[in-house]
């Protein structure tokens, strides 16, 4: 079995076990097999990545130690920028970008030691629950090629699940790296607003837009998280305090910490009985291991998806008018510069960001803003005061991640409400700005994960990791059945 | 409130030129979700503030500074776009000769 974990891959570099050079390698072999058949990668730099790998080992034997992941290969989502690497962010107006600066996030990756293996497919500017979206194509689920992997982050966790690196990033608007994290079987975290800078990811809703991590085990999203976080001047949302390091109490258990159950939230009916069983054996679980569980109720989350879907397009309508033909991507010609402008933002824009564009236009034009616009933000306010006051009696709240697992591919694509229900556990925390992480409990009946979300308030990442690695320790899921030589890659695609 | 939305007017506000097939198939789209979204107004928020941003925060100044990380010189800048003249953008007329 080749390495699959950061913790286990950083400690055989320094006992000598394995060389990044190696860790390269594994990854790019485990691509060369999976990948005509997940599609999980839209650049995959190979040359720069051995080049990286033979550097970090250069510098590991000469005694300069960057940290646990020195010499690690991680795939990065395609919207965050990286310095003469194109970046797309899935749109056909930004085919063939390449941006001159790296991402803050990809800047501290690179500064730890990471190795940069290339940058994953995603839905366009992140918007979309199963990376359909895409303006090169779908990615698949590496459990079941039938199915979707999730979004908007699916091509980071499918490289993530199937071996093509060893961590990712993502980035979770309303649900996109915990949902495909679930539907993936593999770990995904949202951390606060603000604690990770977003200079340099391409921005789709700067109120709710977090950067990620994305691991097999707890313990490696923790480590990826610790080295992206902190404060940038670079971002003025930037959180300037000290966080807690995400993984300082990894081994304290669950010995009397309050687990508020928020098996409504958002509203969420139609869970699936085989998530709602994984839910209720892990609950069982964690109160056998001294966990104090009581149910909770977010009566506002309900609103939180329409909410959500007014606040997002809003926002994305303002952030995606800078893509107009001028500077950079794509330009149709036209006699006018609106014409211009006009023609290359219709030709360049996808069917679900034309939506969100023409929707966010319109929740914000003259007459409507305080009806539409304005009473979201309110509703935003009371979702915030409901998750303060169950804080009062818990230190997490708990919910599954996503009320389905994996679905087939083409099965939500022509009503986009059904799609949009697919965030409804998660779209709460980034409302309230809360720290969320997703971490696989189980397989359902069709051998497909079931992830269980852990919330925490605003900063308190640290004891969110500790009841997330609790979790994944009571329950034990193998996030490696898809490398299983023997299990192959079961679906239509071959 | 009952609204329709007038979407050849949206469209030219958000600068997107959309056939009228498109524009038939958005328009009801667009009509079908802001109908489900529209249920947010039946919330009471009479004297609740607004949340625009997770965290209060105001203003964050900083020094206005040229920096070799944070400004780009001439040739990186112009590098990625479609149409240029010497250190310009360049684009059609922006205003129609009389």
């Amino acid at each position: 079995m080749a390495f699959t974990t950061i913790a286990g891959a950083a400690r055989a570099l320094r006992t000598g076990r394995v060389t990044s050079v190696g860790l390269a390698d594994q990854v790019l072999a485990r691509t060369s097999m999976v990948e005509a058949q997940l599609h999980a990668y839209l650049t995959l730099d190979s040359d720069g990545l051995m080049e990286a790998a033979a550097r970090a080992d250069e510098e590991l034997a000469a005694g300069k130690d960057r940290g646990p992941l020195h010499g690690i290969p991680i795939a990065v989502k395609d919207n965050m920028t990286t310095r003469h690497m194109e970046t797309t962010a899935g749109s056909r107006i930004l085919s063939g970008y390449v941006p001159p600066y790296d991402a803050t996030a990809v800047r501290r990756l690179r500064d730890a030691g990471a190795l940069i293996a290339g940058k994953t497919n995603l839905d366009e500017f992140a918007m979309g629950s199963s990376t359909e979206n895409s303006a090169f194509g779908p990615t698949r689920n590496p459990w079941n090629t039938d199915r979707v992997p999730g979004g908007s982050s699916g091509g980071s966790v499918a490289a993530v699940a199937a071996g093509m690196a060893l961590g990712g990033l993502g980035s979770d608007t309303g649900g996109s790296i915990r949902q495909p994290a679930s539907l993936c079987g593999v770990v995904g975290a949202k951390p606060t607003y603000g604690a990770v800078s977003r200079y340099g990811l391409i921005a789709f809703a700067s109120s709710l837009d977090q950067i990620g991590p994305i691991a097999h085990r707890v313990e490696d999203a923790a480590l990826l998280l610790d080295a992206i976080c902190g404060h940038d001047p670079l971002d003025a949302t930037s959180y300037p305090g000290e966080i807690e390091p995400s993984g300082s109490w990894l081994d304290r258990g669950l010995d009397g910490i309050r687990v508020g159950v928020a098996r409504r939230l958002g509203g969420a009916d139609a869970v699936e009985p085989d998530v709602e069983a994984a839910f209720d054996r892990a609950l069982a679980a964690m109160e056998g291991a001294g966990a104090v569980t009581l149910e909770v109720d977010l009566p506002s989350t309900e609103q939180g998806l329409s909410a959500y879907y007014l606040i997002a397009p809003a926002e994305c309508s303002a952030n995606l008018a800078r893509f107009d033909g001028v500077r950079y991507g794509l330009r149709v010609d036209g006699v006018t510069t609106e014409q211009m402008m006009s023609r290359s933002r219709a030709d360049g824009f996808g069917a679900e960001v034309t939506r969100r564009v023409l929707l966010g236009t319109f929740a914000l034009s003259a007459g409507y803003h305080e009806a539409f616009y304005g009473q979201a933000q309110k509703v935003r306010t009371l979702i915030r005061e409901d998750f303060a006051r169950a804080y009062t009696q818990c230190d997490v709240l708990v919910s599954p991640t996503s009320a389905t697992t994996a679905f087939p591919l083409g099965d939500r694509t022509d009503d986009p409400l059904s799609m949009y229900v697919s965030d409804v556990f998660t779209i709460p925390s980034n409302l309230a700005g809360h720290p969320a992480i997703s971490v696989p409990v189980a397989l359902d009946r069709h051998d497909l994960p079931i992830g269980f979300q852990v919330m925490a308030p605003a900063l308190e990442e640290a004891v969110m990791f500790q009841v997330a690695a609790a979790v994944e320790s009571l329950t034990g899921f193998d996030t490696t059945v898809p490398f299983d030589p023997a299990y192959g890659l079961r679906g239509g695609v071959r | 409130m009952a609204v329709e939305i007038d979407i050849s007017h949206v469209a030219r506000l958000a600068r997107l030129e959309l056939s009228d097939r498109q524009m038939d198939t958005y328009g009801r789209q667009c009509q079908e979700l802001l109908e489900h979204v529209a249920r947010i107004q039946a919330v009471d928020t009479e004297g609740v503030e607004p949340t625009s941003h997770p965290f209060p925060t105001t203003n964050r100044f900083r020094e206005d500074r040229v920096t070799s990380e944070t400004v780009l010189g001439h040739e990186e800048v112009l590098a990625q776009a479609p149409d240029t003249e010497g250190p310009f953008f360049r684009v059609p007329p922006a205003i129609e000769e009389a």
